[in-house]
């Protein structure tokens, strides 16, 4: 059989030639940054999928498939998450501490951020500056600081449940504030003098035409608070007062020091799930009681934007 | 005039807050550190008059650190393990916050979503997914040994160093991202196509202009993880255990449960703070430095 060649325009460059022709090229697409990053989301989420594979795992292995089951949830008499008390004790405590700590710091926070905009004169400034230290103080830092504070000072507040919400919460207010602060910057203050110009009272210009424009903000904030209360680790651990405080990421890691189980990998899962879901609605409502006021894409900067110093 | 105390009320409950529960705590830590110790009880009895301060035990951690110290490895090992990941971090983090930023065209919406996603999973469900992968019997191992990378299954769980710097890696890096991002995101493309037309190669172009200005992004992400990193005590702990990978905030945490000197763990602890802060005032002249240089690159 006679092979016959293929007419052929121009001899195909080399493959060095034309990996320098991407380089060069000013506006093509960059095809190997495309392949990284695609290639570190790939790295930074597979793992966690893989802990929710093992979580339906049918043999006590974390490392070795067997076949799926849903006895890590509740089929184990003994130690799935519904049987066994600690690590329901664990989901019921960290669900108790969110909650509370959403509840106590949004209004304070969402007050702090208005009072923060507004307030120009003695004493404002060193506010601002108390508010942004919680952002960058090191979790140990706090966590000692709030222990030692609980032993010494308020002694009335013994460690456990209501000094977990304590600490919780002196996190999370300047989360609320850098969230709601960016929507009243983006707002302006044009609705409100408007309204101040059609006869409305400083307190009826808030609550009926800033605390609506804000409702986004709220919500989105409320989220994000539940998350990283939900979330935290270090300062749960350093005031809870061991056995009923423990909270799901204390188990895990108390878990995954001894020989763990694929319960821990469902308690994780459970616990990543309902975060997730909370994040989402938080999202969608942001997104759609702003809609028609930006770009897409921009709530997910601003509630990335949380984590945002600049 | 109820209208200048309108504002100022509306922050007071949350400045009482923090002044209670993060100012004074902070003070609590200063009493406790320069206080004494009960010589029977050997419990820690604050003073919190500054005039009597007891440095004693500042002294006695300060010389603990100090070369020749039995801190002096943990001291060195925290500040190497942290200036590698962060060198890691910057280097992964970069071109994905670059690409995103300029390149993703349609995918845009959900790169960002996929990078921002580790940011809502619990750090501790993140740590525990790779302390599943990396067990002797784990997928790393059978696919470095399937792919005769190494002979034998390596215990990487025992005490390894890359094992915590590859956690810490892991860890903190979507935090570096979303800043990078940020600051790339908001460039003006045509900075660059006048850096091109002006005859500058890609590279130069990058150099001179995208570089300089996301300087701010890269500062400010940097901050935000390095300081959090110098305190981590968790992350050594799950992915190691062994006191050769031990970091400082492994002292503190030991000082306090289990050790019978929490005096000596809240001096360590002011230390750290002390450090810290001066960290974060270099940072914030650099920030302010390049938000300048940006501003004079921008008007040009």
């Amino acid at each position: 059989m006679t092979a016959v060649a293929e007419p052929r325009a121009r001899p195909q460059p080399s493959t060095l030639t034309r990996l320098r022709g991407w380089f060069r090229n000013p506006w093509g697409k960059p095809r190997f940054l495309a392949v990284f990053t695609w290639a570190y989301i790939l790295w930074s989420i597979v793992p966690v999928l893989i802990a929710v594979q093992f979580s339906f795992n049918a043999t006590r292995s974390r490392t070795v498939w067997d076949s799926f089951s849903t006895r890590w949830y509740w089929g184990d008499p003994v130690d799935s998450v519904w049987h066994d008390e600690s690590l329901r004790h664990a989901l019921v405590q960290s669900f108790k501490l969110a909650g509370a700590t959403v509840l106590i710091a949004v209004p304070i926070g969402v007050l702090l951020a208005l009072g923060l905009a507004r307030w120009r004169g003695r004493g404002s400034g060193t506010s601002n500056f108390i508010m942004l230290f919680p952002l960058v103080t090191p979790e140990i830092v706090m966590g000692v600081a709030l222990l030692l504070v609980f032993s010494h000072v308020f002694t009335f507040v013994h460690t456990g449940t209501v000094a977990q919400i304590l600490g919780h919460v002196t996190f999370s207010i300047s989360f609320v504030v850098v969230i709601v602060r960016g929507r009243l910057f983006s707002i302006g203050r044009q609705y409100e003098e408007a309204a101040a110009d059609l006869g409305a009272s400083p307190f009826v210009a808030l609550t009926r035409v800033l605390l609506p424009l804000l409702a986004p903000a709220i919500i989105a904030s409320a989220a994000v608070v539940f998350a990283i209360s939900a979330d935290d680790f270090v300062i749960s651990q350093w005031l809870s007062s061991g056995g009923s405080t423990d909270t799901v990421p204390i188990q895990i890691y108390a878990a995954t020091r001894a020989a763990p189980l694929p319960s821990v990998n469902a308690i994780a899962t459970i616990m990543m799930v309902s975060t997730l879901l909370i994040v989402t609605v938080g999202f969608l409502a942001w997104r759609f009681l702003t809609r028609g006021e930006r770009r897409a894409g921009t709530a997910a900067e601003d509630m990335g934007g949380a984590f945002n110093l600049n | 005039m109820y209208r200048r105390w309108l504002w100022p009320s509306f922050a007071l409950p949350g400045v009482l807050w923090l002044v209670l529960l993060f100012v004074v705590p902070f003070y609590a830590v200063l009493g406790v550190a320069f206080g004494t110790v009960d010589p029977i009880l050997f419990q820690p009895v604050p003073i919190w008059n500054p005039l009597e301060w007891n440095v004693g035990w500042l002294n006695e951690v300060l010389g603990r650190l100090a070369p020749g110290g039995i801190w002096f490895d943990v001291g060195i090992r925290t500040i190497v393990y942290v200036l590698v990941s962060l060198a890691l971090c910057l280097l992964i983090g970069y071109p994905v916050a670059y690409f995103t930023a300029r390149h993703a065209g349609r995918w845009k919406g959900v790169i960002l979503i996929l990078i921002i996603l580790p940011l809502w999973i619990s750090y501790m469900m993140r740590m525990l997914a790779w302390v599943n992968l990396l067990q002797t019997d784990g997928y790393v191992n059978d696919f470095l040994t399937f792919t005769h990378v190494l002979s034998q299954p390596r215990d990487w769980l025992g005490g390894s160093a890359s094992t915590v710097i590859l956690a810490l890696v892991y860890g903190y890096i979507p935090y570096l991202i979303l800043p990078l991002f940020a600051s790339l995101d908001r460039i003006e493309r045509s900075h660059l196509e006048a850096a091109r037309d002006l005859g500058a190669s890609p590279w130069s172009a990058f150099r001179t202009v995208t570089l300089p200005l996301s300087k701010t992004g890269i500062l400010g992400g940097a901050v935000l993880i390095t300081l959090p990193m110098f305190g981590d005590y968790f992350t050594p702990n799950i992915v190691s255990g062994a006191p050769s990978t031990s970091m400082i905030g492994n002292q503190i945490d030991l000082y306090f449960h289990g050790g019978p000197q929490p005096t000596i763990g809240a001096a360590l602890t002011i230390v750290l703070a002390a450090f810290l802060t001066i960290l974060m005032l270099y940072y914030m002249r650099s920030i302010h430095r390049a938000q300048r240089e940006a501003g004079t690159v921008g008007a040009l």
